[in-house]
């Protein structure tokens, strides 16, 4: 339209003026425009950017009645956590890892086994009414998959009550610190799996059926079709999903662990984001812990770029172009 | 008629194409299994937390105490005790006001800005745009949030449930890639008509949105009545606790519930779990009640995102 034709870059020494009158009758004409936009930029400004420069008091003392203005600059004190062999650290740090690369393993295979079940169901309709049961653990709050949880598989649960009253030994899961990793991935397995299976579902839908025709006319048999057809057309999902799943390595289901905490104590449950919540937030220890906070997103963010560049290597899209 | 011809419409019937070998029984066995397990794994929990918390004193001792799977004489003693004033009572009207509110808002802001997003060419369009792709790829850190909360006096305070969440970055995008999926004759005719970009919007693009929207307004809802994080964080006064608050309180916690935390309706007691159970009911209840809405559009939505975010 008219504007693209008034984009064309100006000539000559005066273009700075008439550039900027013209930037403002534009912002004249599209005043209302930008006044529908504004309480929704505002919103996000405020509570995603503005809280960035809060992060200044990873390198200040800061103290809640002295304020970010008042609060005395220590250098880099508060990082001393990541050389000085803090114990509550490096255990936050190894319970990270070991739930990040457990869930890794055991989580991620279950939607595409799930999405390659569903989708060899001859039926629409049953696959329909699977989809939508397996769908709705997703919606539920953390809470409410805890509570389910307990009711399920704690001392007094269901397991436990039916084991009892058939004279067979308890099996205690809810609690026990040696098997809280693998309570905490079955959660996640229970109330994600079915909706990840949405996206693979999606990509299969994509792939061409006369393939599938043209190989078996060929002689390839069910698990060769699987094998040289349907994984290979996934791959790129699959490894955009691992880049993503990378990216979040060092989160790891913070309400979750932080509503059942409680019985299993710090060396068994503490994680990066629960630490920081416990020293900063109820321990008053803001610096450390919003330095804390601070070298997790760095650092989650280098794993994506490299990651990506990883991709790149193996000649697969990743998250973004080059 | 070839074969080719023909697959797709047996797919969709649900027969086996012409190409493919008969199955394997056993196979199919494991498979109906796998599948069966998997849909039952979701589906008891649910039918026993609704059992148990209709269920009286006597079928529960009869099973041991625990939960139960059918709940004998039906009795909706602990609904009753409840929702007839207290605690409970105090937090579903909490909730669901936070809910409501919250909805709006968030619709009302998400659309404004995906609106003023869509046009190609609008004044500082490009920029914004950036800002908000960038808010989807970092969150700023517990501390910092908190303090931008607590600097903004909304400690204790209902709207810290709904400012800091108000705008969520992935919607935005959703919403534009719809509005700029709009044919683009329908503004450039309003504009002819000399309708300002205010009318425009409230008179052409949302009618024509209503899926969009509906889906997008579900995924908020949801959102807002399951918050559970930033309640625990923000809000300090037992009295203005949420849903999710008194879950984690007397559900997941197992506080005793008594004589004060339930109305005045209640004459006997009813047992500690069915209302427990009873409380879980209430948080899941609203959530089983749009799934259905929800469930026809999000595959839709989702993919819009994914594929021109």
């Amino acid at each position: 339209m008219a504007m693209i034709v008034d984009n064309r870059p100006t000539t000559g020494g005066t273009a700075a003026v008439p550039r900027a009158s013209r930037r403002f009758q534009r912002l004249r004409q599209d005043k209302l425009l930008v006044a529908l936009g504004v309480p929704g930029a505002t919103a996000l400004i405020l509570f995603q950017y503005l809280p960035l420069l809060g992060n200044i008091i990873a390198f200040q003392d800061y103290e809640p009645y002295l304020g970010i203005a008042e609060a005395p600059f220590v250098g880099l004190q508060n990082f001393s956590f990541l050389w000085d062999g803090n114990p509550a650290f490096l255990t936050a740090v190894a319970n990270t890892l070991i739930l990040t690369v457990v869930q890794t393993i055991f989580v991620f295979p279950v939607p595409l086994l799930l999405a390659l079940l569903l989708n060899s169901l001859a039926g629409e309709r049953l696959k329909r009414l699977l989809q939508s049961i397996l769908y709705l653990p997703h919606f539920l709050s953390w809470v409410i998959v805890v509570a389910i949880f307990q009711q399920m598989l704690g001392n007094a649960g269901m397991l436990n009550t039916f084991l009892v009253q058939n004279d067979l030994p308890m099996i205690e899961i809810i609690g026990v610190p040696e098997l809280f990793k693998a309570l905490l991935t079955s959660q996640v397995i229970w109330k994600d799996a079915g909706w990840g299976t949405i996206i693979f579902l999606a990509a299969l839908a994509q792939i061409n059926q006369e393939q599938y025709e043209a190989s078996a006319v060929d002689g390839a048999n069910g698990r060769q079709r699987l094998w040289h057809i349907t994984l290979p057309s996934l791959k790129g999902i699959i490894i955009l999903l691992l880049i993503l799943r990378l990216g979040d390595s060092l989160s790891v289901g913070f309400e979750q662990i932080i509503l059942q905490q409680g019985p299993v104590g710090a060396e068994a449950s503490e994680v990066l984001d629960t630490w920081v919540y416990n020293y900063g937030i109820v321990g008053g220890d803001w610096g450390m812990a919003t330095a804390a906070g601070l070298v997790k997103s760095v650092v989650g963010v280098l794993i994506v770029i490299g990651a990506n560049k990883l991709a790149h290597m193996f000649g697969e899209q990743g998250v973004y172009q080059k | 008629m070839s074969t080719m011809e023909k697959s797709p419409a047996q797919a969709r019937s649900g027969k086996r194409p012409v190409w493919m070998e008969r199955p394997n029984p056993l196979v199919q066995l494991a498979k109906a299994l796998a599948l069966g397990v998997s849909v039952l794994l979701v589906v008891i929990p649910f039918w026993s937390v609704i059992a148990t918390s209709l269920a009286d004193q006597k079928t529960i001792n009869d099973s041991g105490g625990g939960m139960v799977l059918w709940p004998g004489s039906v009795s909706f003693d602990a609904y009753q005790a409840i929702l007839s004033g207290g605690v409970v009572t105090r937090a579903v009207a909490i909730s669901v006001g936070i809910t409501v509110v919250g909805t709006a808002l968030s619709l009302a802001a998400t659309a404004g800005l995906a609106y003023w997003l869509s046009r190609r060419g609008a004044f500082g369009a490009r920029p914004m745009l950036m800002l908000v792709l960038g808010a989807i790829l970092f969150s700023p850190g517990l501390i910092p949030s908190y303090l931008m909360v607590k600097q903004l006096g909304l400690l204790d305070s209902w709207w810290s449930l709904i400012l800091p969440v108000m705008v969520n970055a992935f919607n935005v995008v959703v919403m534009r890639a719809f509005f700029q999926g709009l044919p683009r004759e329908l503004f450039d005719s309003a504009a002819v008509e000399g309708a300002s970009s205010a009318t425009t919007l409230v008179k052409i693009v949302l009618p024509l949105s209503k899926a969009v929207l509906a889906v997008v307004g579900l995924f908020y809802a949801v959102g807002y009545w399951n918050a559970f994080f930033n309640a625990m964080l923000y809000i300090q006064s037992t009295d203005k606790w949420p849903m999710s608050l008194v879950l984690r309180t007397y559900v997941v916690n197992q506080t005793t519930i008594g004589g004060e935390q339930v109305g005045a309706g209640a004459e006997a007691m009813p047992p500690q779990l069915p209302l427990q159970m009873a409380i879980l009911v209430v948080a899941l209840v609203p959530i089983l009640v749009v799934y259905p809405f929800l469930q026809r559009h999000f595959a839709k939505g989702v993919m819009t995102g994914a594929v021109k975010g």
